[in-house]
């Protein structure tokens, strides 16, 4: 992959020229920009971490079902064992395994969100 | 059926010949702006002069045709009987000053009489300003929703009764038709059709209680309950526990009601108020509920731009933000109810 500039600095390129052209918009503009924003910023955190937090999910995921996969096939197997009852809340590792998937993705698309149990905002 | 609603019309128009016909021969606009824009619901605050003196008001008018049929919302109208009904009853809802007909020429549509405060919920949860009132505002809350829910509902409004295993039923119909497959959501409609409280008597919900939908007073805290367009019949815990699903509480999950309160004084405030007794359990069984609606309405909003129906980039944004429901979830399952 190219590197002079890498794919995350284009879309970070792209949220700044967002941010400098803001003050002309009129307010509804303003606040979709604001919006297009965040969804680069998001797009930017997917390129950085979105693979190390598929990887961990795929191996917490492979963990609970007793064998490989990739994302898809393993995530798809995990819905459907819970839908049919076979994984419930008192399944061993269920929960904490689903708990570091939530995390590592609210990082990627929310990370200024404070979730359930966590303290307030420093 | 999709209502015929001409969604373009010229609101600062219109809102010239309200001032007339309210305010009399001469009256004129003095402000007009609009306040926020939902996909299909605007607000604007306007004020006129007329033979009465002055009038600062809020006009609500639906700026996209409205189907009743896949739709939780209910009309404008039943919304404005509504809100006179709980005022009447001792509520803190807004004064209806006027509902739109044809000759108003703004569709579908009300005015309010404005009351001062603030809307904004990080603002209530967070400006130093509401330091001193914030306290009191979840006993207030209680106290708010105990006289919403014993206002007896006005005959011929046709509003829809949901419980919680209909609830369910929707919200995981609504979920399987997206085609996503998300492990957290699945074990969040599990557990919780497990979990399903004893009924109890139904009674008039708000049906979308929560921190952003309230006006506050720095001062005096609740000063109207607003935006009651998902007003329905249903569990009184319904209520309770929307206000305290954690996506409502503004980067303040340590104050489980709104940000900015605890269960204890919300349950005391609405038994106080005369509510019947609410367990806390069956409070957190309809936030559990909230936070799992919040993640199947935010992947709903996610295909509608999918599909091409709303083109705003507002909706696939709020597609991510089914994350932080689950976040919520996963931690609300290993507390328990």
């Amino acid at each position: 992959m190219i590197t002079h500039p890498k794919t995350e600095e284009l879309v970070r390129s792209v949220a700044l020229w967002l941010e400098q052209i803001r003050p002309q918009l009129d307010p509804r503009n303003a606040f979709l920009a604001r919006v297009a924003g965040n969804a680069l910023a998001t797009v930017e955190r997917e390129l950085t971490q979105g693979p190390a937090a598929e990887a961990e999910a795929v191996t917490l995921m492979a963990q609970l079902l007793g064998h490989q996969g990739d994302f898809e096939a393993l995530n798809a197997e995990l819905c459907a064992a819970i839908r049919d009852g076979r994984f419930t809340v008192e399944t061993p590792g269920l929960l904490p395994a689903l708990q570091t998937m939530a995390r590592n993705q609210l990082a990627i698309d929310q990370p200024n969100y404070r979730p359930e149990g966590a303290s307030a905002r420093p | 059926m999709v209502t015929d609603v001409d969604v373009r019309v010229d609101v600062r128009e219109g809102l010239e010949r309200l001032a007339e016909r309210l305010g009399g021969r001469g009256a004129r606009l003095t402000e007009a702006q609009r306040l926020s824009g939902g996909a299909s619901m605007e607000t604007w605050a306007f004020s006129f002069e007329g033979e009465g003196g002055a009038e600062r008001l809020i006009l609500r008018r639906r700026s996209a045709p409205f189907d009743p049929d896949n739709t939780r919302a209910i009309p404008l109208a039943t919304e404005a009987a509504l809100i006179q009904a709980t005022g009447a009853n001792g509520a803190r809802a807004p004064k209806v000053r006027h509902v739109c007909d044809e000759a108003d020429g703004l569709g579908e549509a009300y005015l309010m009489v404005r009351v001062d405060g603030e809307t904004l919920g990080r603002k209530i949860t967070s400006d130093p300003r509401f330091d001193a009132v914030r306290p009191v505002l979840a006993r207030q809350c209680g106290e708010a929703l105990a006289q919403i829910h014993a206002t007896p509902p006005p005959p011929g409004l046709a509003l829809k009764s949901v419980d919680a295993a209909g609830e369910l039923d929707r919200y995981e119909e609504v979920y399987r038709a997206t085609g996503a497959e998300r492990p957290i959501l699945e074990i969040a409609f599990q557990y919780l059709r497990r979990h399903v409280p004893e009924p109890v008597p139904l009674v008039l919900l708000h049906g979308d209680f929560r921190n952003g939908n309230i006006m506050f007073h720095p001062e005096f805290g609740v000063a109207a309950v607003l935006d009651w367009e998902l007003a329905h019949i249903g569990d009184p815990a319904e209520d309770m526990g929307w206000i305290c699903t954690n996506s409502w509480r503004f980067g303040r999950p340590d104050r489980p009601v709104g940000g900015f309160g605890d269960y204890a004084d919300l349950l005391a405030g609405y038994a106080a108020a005369g509510g019947p007794p609410v367990e806390l359990s069956r409070v957190r069984f309809w936030q559990t509920l909230g936070s799992l609606r919040w993640g199947v309405m935010c992947l709903g909003m996610y295909l509608s731009w999918r599909d091409g129906v709303e083109k705003s980039v507002e909706r696939p944004m709020i597609g991510r933000r089914v994350t932080e429901t689950e976040a919520d979830l996963v931690v609300l399952l290993e507390q328990g109810l």
